[in-house]
C-alpha cells in the first residue's frame, strides 16, 4: 500500500503499524513527534496503530522558532 | 521581589526571545545568553532522520535551562494547532505553549474565532495557553474566559519591526484587564520600542528578529534586556503627567534682572 509521509509517497506493507514505518525510514531516539491523517499519535501508541493505504503521517522534530 | 508571574512560575527577566533567524546556531545561544531572557520559543517541522537541526536544537534545550515555549506558528485552524501542540508537548515536556492560529498570509494576523476555539480545547487538555493575539478588547476576554491566563497581544505583524502600532488599543487591554500578565509580542524593531511598551504596564516583550537580524545580534540582545529594565524600572516609578504649556523646572522665585513694572519711572531712562 501507499503512505504519504512527510508529503512523500512511500509504499508499506499491508497492516504496517506507525512503529514499523518508523524503524523503516530510520527514526529513532525521542526528538520527534508523529501525526497521522492530521491527528497526534502518542508515542506509547505507535506499535498499536496499524496504517492504512493513503495514510498521511507527518513526523517533526524541533527546529528553532519565534 | 518585582518578578514575573506567568502560570505559577516567577521570572527574573521580561524579555521572551525566539531562537530564529539568527546567522549562526553560536550567534543564536550568544545572543540569547546576553539577552537574560529566561523563556525562549521553538517550533516543530517536518524532518527526515538524516537532518540534524533537531538534534542541534535538542542539545541547546538540554543546557539552556530556560523554560521552553514551543508555538504552533503556521497553523491556520484549531486542528492544526491543536495536533502540533500535543506532538510539542510530547518531544519538548512542556505543557506550556505560545498559540498561533492564523487567519491571513499577507500579515500574518491571527483569526480570533480559531484561536479562540483552540484555546478553550487546549486549556481543556491540559496546556498553559499563551495566545498570540490581536489587541481587541473581546477577543482578549473571550481568550481569558475559555482559562488562558496570560494574553500576548501583538505590536504590529511579525517581523514588520513596526513597534506599537496601535496604542490606544493596548493602552485599552493595559487599562481593562489590569491584572492580566500581558505580553507584547511581535512586531517591536527597537529597543525604544520595547521599553516604551514596558513604560506602558505590559509585563513583558517577545521579539526575535529585531534582534535575530541586527548587525550584531549579540549587542542588540543587551540593548533590548537593557531597555526592558528601564522601562520597567520607570513604570514602577510612575511618569509625570503630559501637560499642553511650558511650566520652568528651575526656580522662578528671586530670579535677577526682573522687576516689577513702576509705573511711575522716567521716560527714555536706559542704562
Amino acid at each position: 500500500m501507499q503512505l504519504l509521509v512527510n508529503g512523500e509517497t512511500i509504499t508499506a506493507n499491508e497492516s504496517d503499524t506507525v512503529a514499523e514505518i518508523l524503524q523503516k525510514l530510520g527514526y529513532t531516539g525521542e526528538t520527534f513527534a508523529v501525526a497521522c491523517n492530521g491527528y497526534f499519535v502518542p508515542r506509547g501508541t505507535y506499535g498499536d496503530t496499524p496504517l492504512k493505504a493513503g495514510d498521511n503521517l507527518d513526523i517533526v522534530a524541533p527546529v528553532v522558532g519565534g | 521581589m518585582d518578578k514575573l508571574k506567568l502560570y505559577g512560575k516567577e521570572f527574573d527577566s521580561r524579555l521572551l526571545v525566539g531562537t530564529a533567524l539568527y546567522p549562526s546556531p553560536a550567534i543564536m545561544r550568544e545572543s540569547v545568553a546576553a539577552s537574560g531572557s529566561e523563556i525562549i520559543t521553538l517550533s516543530l517541522r517536518r524532518q527526515s532522520p538524516e537532518q540534524q537541526q533537531g538534534k542541534m536544537i535538542w542539545d541547546y534545550i538540554q543546557e539552556s535551562g530556560c523554560q521552553l515555549l514551543p508555538n504552533t506558528a503556521g497553523c491556520k485552524t484549531p486542528k492544526e494547532a491543536i495536533a502540533l501542540a500535543e506532538m510539542s508537548r510530547e518531544i519538548f515536556g512542556t505543557d506550556w505553549l505560545k498559540l498561533e492560529v492564523i487567519g491571513d498570509d499577507y500579515n500574518l494576523q491571527p483569526d480570533p474565532f480559531g484561536l479562540i476555539e483552540a484555546a478553550r480545547e487546549l486549556v481543556k487538555r491540559g496546556f498553559k495557553v499563551l495566545p498570540y493575539t490581536t489587541d481587541d478588547l473581546v477577543v482578549c476576554r473571550k481568550l481569558l474566559d475559555v482559562g488562558c491566563e496570560v494574553l500576548m497581544p501583538w505590536g504590529s505583524p511579525i517581523g514588520t519591526g513596526r513597534g506599537l502600532m496601535n496604542k490606544y488599543n493596548l493602552q485599552t487591554l493595559r487599562e481593562r484587564l489590569p491584572d492580566t500578565p500581558l505580553i507584547i509580542d511581535a512586531g517591536i524593531g527597537a529597543p525604544s520600542q520595547a521599553c516604551e511598551a514596558m513604560e506602558m504596564g505590559f509585563d513583558a516583550v517577545l521579539l526575535n528578529t529585531a534582534i535575530a537580524k541586527a548587525q550584531a545580534p549579540v549587542l542588540m540582545a543587551e540593548s533590548f534586556k537593557l531597555a526592558i529594565q528601564s522601562g520597567r524600572a520607570a513604570r514602577n516609578s510612575g511618569l509625570m503627567l503630559k501637560r499642553q504649556t511650558a511650566s520652568p523646572s528651575t526656580p522662578t522665585l528671586d530670579m535677577p534682572f526682573w522687576q516689577q513694572t513702576v509705573s511711575a519711572g522716567k521716560e527714555g531712562e536706559s542704562v
